[in-house]
């Protein structure tokens, strides 16, 4: 998640305050509510925020930590507010465009209609490590893949001072957050229910009641009753968290590799009453550890046997195998030709302007302007892998142009965004922070629904870009109001 | 409910169960220590701290000297024994972890203090506290964390294997309490029914908190022999054998399953046993062999239960 102010004329669009130092209509009945809130009352409400979320335990394992150690995400008390029309207008965007990605799925595994109408190149798809080809002519309930997909919005500020919203990215394999976005909410109500009497905030809560009807939408047909169970890789998994928060929620059985197995085509889960059928499978698994008779033989994660009869239309997979085609870095500069291919419509979202590192022009112009964009890892997620130019030393954007010359396919660039900022309790007082937005779309049944807002994911960091958790960026409550 | 999920239930309660009968022991030890003594034969208390708890060999294996600060070191913070009290906690946290979302948020809560207070314990900061005190606490937690079970979980089958875990250790731990001490304190060939140290076998009862329950049911001095019964027959005695299985026998009729008839009968058979049992039969058999026998079907039944249950083969 990028963007830096220095490469641009315009300050970062700030969410609260406009240009002129004025408090933005959307906020300014929390200003008048802070500026009568002692900054004691506030020290007192954060450590009891800590408090709460070590004592439940909702905590985050941070890869490569020592010993995989969980660590609280830290969580801001300022709210990231949206105006209900902004929110509206996003929200057409999004439906949009997530039916516009599960059609290219769809496509892409059937007839391939747009390659063959020469849309997107067709190298690009059928070469891309993401496509599989186990997939190919395997029909998904409802003709859905990504039943949950996160899709990464910023906003920069735009030449007339107004706020712009980009899709950053797709997230169509195993999206993660939505727990912290409604432990936010409770933590916020629990210890400002003041605020609450203020504005109208639209509730989240009920997001596990909207993913369990989705689940259930997409059994298997002529399935009655169907099981549902939320398969994770085990407890010492990142979000292990939020796997266990939301198959509680939901009412499900929170599943191991080893706690199903296949059977004539068929998946069971081992209970102490016997093997009990399982319908729907919403997996935090990755693709590749699914089932080590198809994928990784040494996956220990996975389920021997699973791919058969999920082919076999047994059991339906959530998400569908083979989505991560769909949200691959080289993928993403066509989702607004996706729209207009089959839905005939003009892209609602904007994409950030990218450069593909294949051609050749792209390359030579990125290669002349390294400082100046922020360059990306094509299969790269969770902010590994990537240069912000703007920020990066001499030695660092160096040793980028080696690794692009090196394999230029394996790159993109964008221009540096002005990522928007937000204020944010820090150490010294009230500062402004980089943060961005991850709505969380469902899909399944007759229509797509999400709760309204997303994760606010900001940068603690003065100056700095990366949101991400894994990189030490924190969550903000977010709300759509009126 | 899932396979996996009742056996990270029931090693929780086990854990939990075998942590504070761990500190009972060890507090009554300890308390004894205190006490002028007439026997002179010092460390026996410890050496049988250890061959209760089956970690004699493993203590000498350790290098430590038979003293009570090594001892309780070792029964109470070691790393290297995994039945350590410490170890105990870590594994009833780390069971509780894999299956959360079971739990209420009390419970869950619960077992994660405790195992976050316990855990960074050293034998210096031990031996800084009042160890009766520490003792105290890992009781209370092991009753709070019951107490929270019983108050907040849903009484279905989930609860039902923690409450199985609790009494089959408890089964097995009050078992063999009885063996090791009440050899240790009955010097051969004195009969069980004459009375003898109060302080000893007061401390007996008073680890499984049965020393007022005795006075209670009894009215009596106390002998051998009835602190025997009411340990192993009397089924109103919450640590009691009979109690315990009562318990176990009652849960298995609750969540019984296809493949579970077998467990079912060796439950009965135990039951039967101490239900229709007579104290002089016992004593016939020889208290040491018939306690050993209890426990090779106390555990017995715990394999089957595993095998039913927790992990099952594949249909």
């Amino acid at each position: 998640m990028i963007a830096d102010s220095k490469m641009t004329a315009a300050k970062p669009y700030d969410e609260m305050h406009a240009a002129d130092g004025s408090v933005r209509a959307h906020y300014l009945g929390y200003a008048e509510w802070l500026a009568g809130i002692p900054r004691e009352r506030i020290e007192r409400k954060r450590s009891e925020a800590d408090v709460a979320f070590h004592r439940v335990g909702i905590t985050f394992n941070v890869y490569g930590a020592e010993g995989g150690k969980e660590r609280l995400i830290p969580f801001d008390l300022l709210p990231r507010i949206i105006p209900g029309d902004e929110w509206t207008a996003l929200e057409a965007g999004l439906r949009q465009r997530v039916k516009a990605l599960n059609a290219f799925l769809a496509d892409i595994y059937h007839g391939q209609e747009i390659l063959r109408a020469g849309r997107i190149p067709a190298d690009q798809v059928l070469n891309n490590a993401q496509f599989r080809t186990e997939m190919k002519g395997v029909d998904v309930p409802g003709g859905l893949y990504a039943m949950i997909a996160g899709i990464d919005l910023v906003r920069a500020a735009g030449a007339d001072g107004k706020g712009e919203y980009y899709v950053l990215e797709d997230n169509l394999r195993v999206p993660s957050g939505v727990s912290y976005l409604i432990e936010n909410r409770k933590m916020m109500m629990r210890l400002f229910p003041d605020l609450f009497s203020r504005y109208r905030v639209q509730p989240v809560e009920h997001y596990p009641d909207l993913l369990l009807e989705t689940l259930r939408a997409v059994a298997p047909a002529g399935v009655l009753d169907p099981t549902a169970v939320l398969l994770t890789p085990g407890a010492y998994n990142s979000a292990y968290f939020e796997h266990s928060f939301l198959a509680q929620q939901m009412g499900v059985e929170l599943v191991e590799g080893q706690d199903l197995f296949v059977d004539d085509d068929t998946v069971w889960m081992r209970t102490t009453q016997g093997p009990r059928r399982v319908d729907v499978i919403y997996r935090r698994l990755d693709d590749d550890f699914l089932d080590p008779q198809v994928f990784r033989p040494d996956s220990m994660l996975g389920v021997p046997g699973l791919m058969s009869a999920y082919r076999a239309g047994r059991v339906t997979l959530a998400n569908a195998v083979g989505t991560g085609v769909a949200d691959d870095k080289s993928i993403y500069p066509y989702v607004p030709e996706m729209v207009r291919f089959y839905l005939g419509e003009a892209p609602i979202l904007n994409n950030v302007p990218t450069y593909m590192l294949r051609e050749k022009d792209d390359l030579a112009y990125v290669l002349d302007h390294l400082p100046e964009l922020v360059v990306k890892e094509v299969h790269g997620a969770g902010g590994y892998g990537m240069l912000v130019g703007p920020a990066a030393t001499r030695a660092e954007i160096e040793h980028f142009r080696q690794l692009i010359v090196a394999a230029p396919e394996k790159y993109i660039a964008q221009p540096t965004l002005s990522l928007s900022t937000c204020p944010t309790f820090v150490e010294a007082g009230i500062a402004p922070r980089h943060i961005d937005l991850r709505p969380f779309v469902l899909s399944g049944g007759k229509e797509i629904r999400m709760v309204p807002g997303g994760l606010t994911r900001v940068a603690m960091q003065a100056g700095s870009l990366v949101v991400n958790s894994s990189q030490g960026g924190g969550t903000k409550d977010t709300w759509v109001v009126g | 409910m899932l396979s996996r999920t009742a056996d990270h239930l029931y090693w929780m309660a086990r854990y939990t169960e075998r942590a504070e009968n761990t500190v009972r022991m060890l507090d009554v030890s300890y308390r004894m220590s205190l006490l002028p003594r007439n026997n002179g034969n010092g460390d026996d208390g410890w050496g049988a701290i250890l061959a209760i708890s089956e970690l004699t060999e493993a203590f000498a294996r350790s290098g430590r000297p038979l003293s009570a600060r090594d001892v309780i070191d070792f029964v109470v913070l070691d790393r290297g024994n995994p039945s350590s009290v410490w170890n105990c906690l870590r594994a009833a946290r780390e069971n509780a972890h894999a299956v959360r979302g079971t739990l209420t948020a009390e419970m869950w809560e619960t077992t994660n203090a405790t195992w976050l207070e316990i855990r960074d314990m050293t034998p210096e900061k031990l031996q800084a506290t009042d160890l009766g005190e520490f003792f105290e606490w890992v009781k209370f937690r092991s009753h709070l964390l019951r107490g929270v079970t019983f108050g907040t979980m849903l009484h279905d089958d989930a609860f039902q294997f923690v409450r199985l875990g609790t009494f089959l250790e408890r089964a097995d731990n009050t078992a063999r309490l009885l063996d090791v001490k009440y050899h240790s304190l009955l010097p051969q060939h004195e009969s069980p029914t004459g009375t003898t140290d109060y302080y000893q076998w007061g401390a007996l009862l008073r680890s499984v908190s049965a020393f007022e329950t005795y006075r209670h049911v009894y009215r009596d001095v106390i002998t051998p022999y009835k602190v025997a019964e009411l340990l192993i027959l009397n089924d109103a005695m919450p640590r009691s054998l009979h109690a315990c299985v009562d318990e176990v026998n009652d849960i298995l009729g609750q969540i019984a399953n296809l493949h579970s008839a077998e467990a079912a009968r060796q439950a009965g058979e135990l039951h039967a046993a101490l239900h229709y049992g007579r104290m002089d039969d016992i004593f016939e058999t020889g208290l040491h062999p018939w306690l050993e026998r209890f426990l090779e079907r106390i555990n017995r039944l715990g394999d089957r239960i595993g095998d039913n249950f927790l992990v099952p083969v594949a249909a």
